[in-house]
C-alpha cells in the first residue's frame, strides 16, 4: 500500500510538472505551414526575434488549409501562411483584422531527370503543365487543400486540362512526405523552393522548370481578431506581426540561406 | 554507403555527442508517455478488475467495446481531444492545447481501453482460482479487487508494458494535439515524422533507432526485476 | 473426548431439507436432507464424483442449492474452509496470515503476534518470511490451517485436506484437524482415505453417485455398513 502512496504521489507531481509549462505566458502560437519549418526559417528567425522582445514563438505546422481552421478555432495567436487568395477571404470573414505581404519564395516543377513529358524546355509553367497531362506522365500531388496545393490546382486549370486520371496521384501528405513519395514513384511534382532546396532525399528528382511569374509563392502575415477569440494574445502577436514587417525581420528573413541559396525574399511594403 | 547515411552511425554519433536538444526530446517523449501510462493504469487496473468480479447486464457489451477500443486509431483520438481541447471546445478555456499536458489526455485516452481490457482477462483468469478461497475467508467482491490486482502484478506488469509501448510509438494523437512545437511539444515519434518530410531518412531513422532502444531498456529493466521477484514468490 | 460435548453445544446445528442441486442439466445432488450438530469430527466419504465436494461448497455457503433449504438453527457459526489444493497468495507465509486478520478488522497492532503464534503453533515460524507460494505441499497446507486457526472457526470444512500429500505430510494434517477439535470446533471433512477415515471420524456421511446413501456413527459405518455400495467401498472395492 506504502508503494502505492509513493507512485500516485510520484504521478501527480510529474502532473503539476507538466503544468507548469502552461505557467510561461511569454509565448504566442504560430500556424504556419510545412514549408517554412521544414525548410529551417523558423530556426532562423525566431531566435533573433525572442532576443529582441522576450516573446517566445511556438509554431504548429500544418497545411495552409488547416492553419486556417486552427487559427479559426482560436487556437493560434498568429498566422503566417500562402494562399493570397484564402488569406484575403479570412480578413474579409472577419478572423483577421489586417494581412501583409512578408515574402515570397517561388514554386518549382521537378521531376524524374530524363524528363519523360519534356517540360524542361517549356515556354511557361502552364504549357509544362500541360506537357504533363498531355503524355500523362506520373504526378505526385499534396491533395491536401493547403496553400501549394490550391496554387497547383490553379496552374492545372491555367493549363486548362483537368488533373484526373491513373497518373495523377492525390497524397493527401504534406510537402515532404509529398517529395518522398514523389522520389519514390519517380514522379513530377509541384512544390515550394525552399522545401525542395533542404530536401535531402531527392533520388533520381531534379528540378526541371522555373522562373514563370505565374509560380510566383508569396507569404502573409496575418493579425488575428480578437473579437469571437477573446482570450488570444493579440499585444504579442502583434509584435510578431510588426516584427516580420520591420527591417530587422525583413533582413532576419534574407539573411536565412541553405546551402548557400537564398529561400525566401522579404517583400513587405 | 557513407557514414553519415548509416542510421546506426547517426544513432550513435547523436547518444555520444550528449545532444541537449535531442536529451529533451527523449525526456519529453518519456515524461509524456510514462504519465500517461501512470494515469491510465490508475484507472484502468481497478476498472478491468471491477469488470472481472462484477456481473451487470449489459456487461458483455462493455467488455466487447473497450475490446474494440484497444484498436482505437491514434489519430481518431487525438482528433478528439483537440475538439475537446480547442479553444472553440468545451474545455477550451483551459488553455491545454498544443501542451505535453493535452499530449498526455489523448495517450491515456489510448492506452486505457489496452490496460483495462487486458486486465479484465488477467484478473478474471486469477479470479477462477481465488474465488472460492477469497469468499470463504469472508472477502467482499470491493475487497477482493486489490488483492486480485496485487496477486496478478507480474501479469499485469506486462499489460502496463503494453500500454507503455503503445503510448511510446504512436504518433498520430501527439500530433494533432502537441502540434509538434520545436522544444516544446516535439517528441520522438513527432521528430522521426518531421525528419522524415524533410528527406533526412538517416536522421528519422537514428531516431527510431534510440526510441527502440529506449523501449528495450525500459522492458528489460521491468522483465529483470519481475523475472526476480516472481522467482523469489513462486 | 468429554469436551466436545460441553463446548460445543451452542454451536448452531446445520440443517439441509431437500437440498438438490443441477448444473447445466446435469443433476448433481439429489434430494437431500441432512443434518450436522454438536462437535463432531463428521467425514464424508464416497468415491470421486460422489458429490462430496459439493455437499461441502453448499454447507459452506460457497454455491446456492437448485432447490430445497439450507439453515442454520440459530445464529450462523464461524466458519473456515481448506480446499484440497490451498490458495495461498503471492506474498510470504507470515503476510498471508496477517491478510486474513486485516480482512477481519483485527487492529494492526496485534496482527504480526497473532500471525507468529499461529505459524509457531503449525511448526511454520522458520518458514515466515518464505514466499507461500514455494513452500512444499505439506507446508502450504499446513498454512493454509494456520489460516483457518485465525479465524477461530466454530465449524471446520475441509475438502480432500491430504489427498496430495506424503505421509508425514498427512499425520500433521491430521494433528492439526484434532487440535481445532480440541478446541471446539465442530469438524466436517470429505476423504475417500478410509485408513483416515478410521483415525479420524466420529460419524460417517457416506455419499454415492449424487446421493447420501448412509449417515451413521462412525463404529456402525465400519462394522455394519447399511448399502451394497458402502460396503464395497470399505471393502477396497469402490475406490473410484
Amino acid at each position: 500500500m506504502q508503494k502505492m502512496t509513493t507512485m500516485i504521489t510520484a504521478g501527480l507531481v510529474s502532473l503539476s510538472w507538466s503544468a507548469s509549462l502552461l505557467a510561461e505566458d511569454d509565448f504566442i502560437t504560430l500556424a504556419s505551414t510545412t514549408s517554412t519549418e521544414n525548410s529551417g526559417l523558423f530556426d532562423a528567425i525566431i531566435p533573433t526575434f525572442t532576443d529582441a522582445t522576450g516573446i517566445d514563438v511556438r509554431v504548429v505546422a500544418v497545411g495552409t488549409g488547416q492553419a486556417f481552421e486552427i487559427a479559426r478555432r482560436g487556437d493560434a495567436d498568429s498566422l503566417l501562411v500562402h494562399d493570397t487568395a484564402g488569406e484575403e477571404q479570412f480578413v474579409a470573414d472577419g478572423y483577421a483584422t489586417e494581412r501583409q505581404d512578408v515574402m515570397y519564395n517561388d514554386f518549382v516543377l521537378v521531376g524524374p531527370s530524363d524528363d519523360p513529358a519534356g517540360i524542361r524546355d517549356s515556354e511557361s509553367a502552364a504549357e509544362a503543365f500541360a506537357l504533363i497531362a498531355e503524355s500523362e506522365s506520373p504526378f505526385a500531388s499534396r491533395g491536401d487543400d493547403s496553400g501549394t496545393n490550391r496554387a497547383e490546382l490553379r496552374m492545372w486549370e491555367d493549363a486548362g486540362v483537368t488533373a484526373h486520371g491513373e497518373w495523377y496521384r492525390e497524397l493527401g501528405s504534406g510537402m515532404g512526405q509529398t517529395l518522398n513519395t514523389a522520389a519514390g514513384m519517380n514522379a513530377y511534382t509541384f512544390t515550394d523552393r525552399a522545401t525542395w532546396v533542404a530536401f535531402e532525399n531527392p533520388q533520381d528528382l531534379t528540378l526541371l522548370f522555373e522562373g514563370d511569374e505565374a509560380l510566383f509563392n508569396q507569404y502573409g502575415s496575418l493579425l488575428l481578431s480578437t473579437e469571437n477569440n477573446p482570450h488570444l494574445k493579440q499585444d504579442l502577436a502583434n509584435e510578431w506581426h510588426k516584427w516580420l514587417l520591420s527591417e530587422e525581420g525583413q533582413q532576419a528573413i534574407a539573411d536565412f540561406e541553405v546551402n548557400g541559396q537564398q529561400l525566401f525574399f522579404p517583400n513587405a511594403k | 554507403m557513407a557514414a553519415s547515411d548509416n542510421p546506426f552511425y547517426t544513432a550513435l554519433t547523436m547518444i555520444m555527442s550528449m545532444d541537449q536538444r535531442l536529451f529533451d526530446i527523449v525526456t519529453l517523449s518519456l515524461q509524456v508517455s510514462l504519465i500517461a501510462v501512470l494515469v491510465a493504469s490508475l484507472l484502468a487496473l481497478p476498472l478491468g478488475a471491477a469488470l472481472a468480479l462484477w456481473r451487470f447486464p449489459g456487461r458483455n457489451i462493455v467488455i466487447v467495446m473497450l475490446n474494440a477500443l484497444m484498436g482505437l486509431p491514434p489519430v481518431v483520438a487525438g482528433l478528439c481531444v483537440y475538439l475537446l481541447l480547442s479553444r472553440a471546445g468545451p474545455l477550451g478555456h483551459w488553455g491545454l492545447l498544443f501542451t505535453p499536458s493535452a499530449m498526455v489526455v489523448a495517450q491515456v485516452i489510448l492506452v486505457l481501453p489496452i490496460i483495462a481490457a487486458l486486465t479484465r482477462q488477467q484478473v478474471e483468469s486469477l479470479h477462477q482460482e481465488y474465488a472460492e478461497q477469497l469468499h470463504s475467508l469472508g472477502l467482499s467482491p470491493l475487497r477482493m479487487i486489490p488483492t486480485l490486482l496485487w496477486d496478478a502484478r507480474f501479469g499485469l506488469l506486462t499489460v502496463v508494458l503494453a500500454g507503455f509501448g503503445r503510448a511510446s510509438a504512436e504518433v498520430g494523437a501527439v500530433m494533432i494535439v502537441g502540434g509538434n512545437i520545436d522544444g516544446v511539444t516535439r517528441v520522438m515519434t513527432t521528430s522521426i515524422v518531421l525528419e522524415t518530410s524533410k528527406g533526412n531518412l538517416p536522421l528519422a531513422l537514428g531516431l527510431g533507432i534510440i526510441l527502440l532502444s529506449l523501449v528495450t531498456l525500459i522492458n528489460a529493466l521491468a522483465h529483470v526485476v519481475s523475472e526476480m521477484a516472481k522467482r523469489r514468490l513462486g | 473426548m468429554n469436551a466436545e460435548t460441553t463446548m460445543c453445544n451452542d454451536i448452531a446445528p446445520l440443517h439441509f431439507d431437500q437440498v438438490r442441486f443441477e448444473h447445466r442439466g446435469h443433476r448433481l445432488l439429489m434430494p437431500t436432507s441432512v443434518s450436522f450438530s454438536g462437535c463432531r469430527r463428521t467425514l464424508i466419504m464416497g468415491p470421486n464424483g460422489a458429490g462430496k465436494s459439493l455437499l461441502m461448497r453448499l454447507a459452506h455457503g460457497l454455491l446456492r442449492p437448485s432447490g430445497g433449504r439450507i439453515h442454520w438453527q440459530g445464529t450462523p457459526p464461524v466458519q473456515a474452509m481448506v480446499f484440497q489444493r490451498p490458495v495461498l497468495l503471492r506474498r510470504s507465509a507470515l503476510d498471508n496470515l496477517t491478510y486474513v486478520l486485516a480482512v477481519h478488522r483485527v487492529p494492526r497492532a496485534l496482527r504480526k503476534a497473532r500471525a507468529l503464534d499461529a505459524l509457531e503453533r503449525f511448526g511454520l515460524a522458520a518458514l515466515a518470511k518464505r514466499p507461500a507460494r514455494v513452500l512444499s505441499g505439506g507446508e502450504q497446507q499446513r498454512l493454509a490451517l494456520a489460516r483457518a486457526w485465525l479465524l477461530n472457526p466454530s465449524v471446520l470444512f475441509l475438502d480432500e485436506p491430504t489427498s496430495a500429500l506424503d505421509p508425514a505430510a498427512i499425520k500433521a494434517v491430521e494433528d492439526a484437524v484434532n487440535a481445532f477439535h480440541q478446541q471446539g470446533t465442530r469438524i466436517i471433512m470429505a476423504t475417500h482415505d478410509l485408513h483416515q477415515a478410521r483415525r479420524l471420524a466420529d460419524d460417517v456421511l457416506f455419499m454415492y453417485s449424487g446421493q447420501v446413501l448412509e449417515h451413521s456413527p462412525a463404529e456402525h459405518f465400519f462394522k455394519a455398513p447399511q448399502s451394497p455400495e458402502a460396503d464395497a467401498f470399505i471393502r477396497g472395492e469402490l475406490v473410484w
